[in-house]
């Protein structure tokens, strides 16, 4: 990790975080992950969730660089950003390989 | 909708290969995106007794032979440690954290800046994860040690004008957190 990366890990990351903290935005996410693509009335179709709200949802998922409004002619499309949830999830592998690894030392500590 | 419950899963089964041979059977991978913000937690089961443990965990001397510390002065609730690494090729990494709550081998707590390895950063902006390790009685023998690593979510300070503009009920229950968060 470069010295730029290592300082900001987290602060870099802890906004992505909070923004998957919510269930609405984590569902959306989810879906269009799964769906590719989609347009708003697509989005809000099939959940109870108003329209204003979905696209507010929207807007702090892209101000966490976690989906992008593309516009497609007069329809504007949501695309998720799969590269910005990998670097999480890899900073997350790090911190988890350093516990398995701590606590692999800490098991032969005590059990000799 | 769909739950995301399953990407995260596929996440932790990726991990487990490459874990160590002989603890891979011994940790369970449970992480959680969803709901209780980001948290890692580690479970495993140890073949020593409580006492034995709690002395490892809360002992700085201990403590430092096998996470690999030194200079760690006394562990004490509400102190503030600063120690430095001895992992090799870490060893240039001070190890700092602060300790919360000690429930004599029960539970034990600290805050830190996870991954924090460069000394020329200051970290001291960034936000702060609490670790926190939960004992109790293995049921065939010897202890339940469970590590619990939370707060992946908090929002650095820079952020926090910015997440107060946003009339967002998300939002609005990362600020309780960091309400809490500060007033601690």
């Amino acid at each position: 990790m470069s010295r730029r990366n290592a300082a900001s890990a987290l602060a870099h990351a802890a906004p992505l975080f909070a923004a998957l903290g919510d269930e609405t935005r984590l569902a959306l996410v989810s879906r269009l992950g799964a769906s590719g693509p989609l347009s708003i009335t697509r989005l809000t179709d099939d959940t109870k969730v108003t329209r204003q709200a979905v696209t507010k949802h929207l807007e702090v998922l892209e101000r966490a660089g976690l989906v992008r409004g593309e516009r497609h002619g007069r329809e504007r499309l949501w695309v998720f950003e799969a590269q910005r949830l990998d670097e999480a999830r890899r900073y997350l592998d790090q911190i988890s390989r350093q516990w398995d690894e701590a606590l692999g030392r800490l098991a032969a500590f005590v059990e000799k | 909708m769909p739950s995301s419950r399953g990407y995260l899963g596929a996440a932790c089964s990726k991990m487990s290969n490459r874990w160590v041979a002989f603890i891979s059977d011994r940790i369970k991978c449970n992480y959680m995106v969803a709901q209780q913000s980001n948290r890692i937690e580690k479970n495993i089961i140890l073949r020593a007794p409580r006492s034995r443990v709690w002395r490892a965990l809360t002992t700085a001397s201990e403590f430092s032979q096998w996470f690999g510390g030194k200079d760690l002065g006394e562990f004490r609730a509400g102190a503030k440690i600063a120690g430095k690494v001895t992992t090799q090729g870490f060893e240039h990494v001070p190890l700092r954290f602060d300790i919360e709550r000690i429930e004599p081998e029960t539970y034990f707590s600290y805050r830190w800046h996870p991954y924090a390895v460069d000394p020329n950063v200051d970290y001291s902006g960034e936000p702060m994860t609490l670790v926190e390790f939960h004992l109790a009685d293995a049921p065939g023998g010897g202890t339940a040690l469970r590590v619990v690593e939370s707060g992946f979510d908090d929002i650095p300070p820079a952020r926090r004008a910015e997440a107060l503009k946003m009339n967002d009920a998300g939002w609005g229950y990362q600020l309780e957190n960091i309400a809490r968060h500060v007033a601690t």
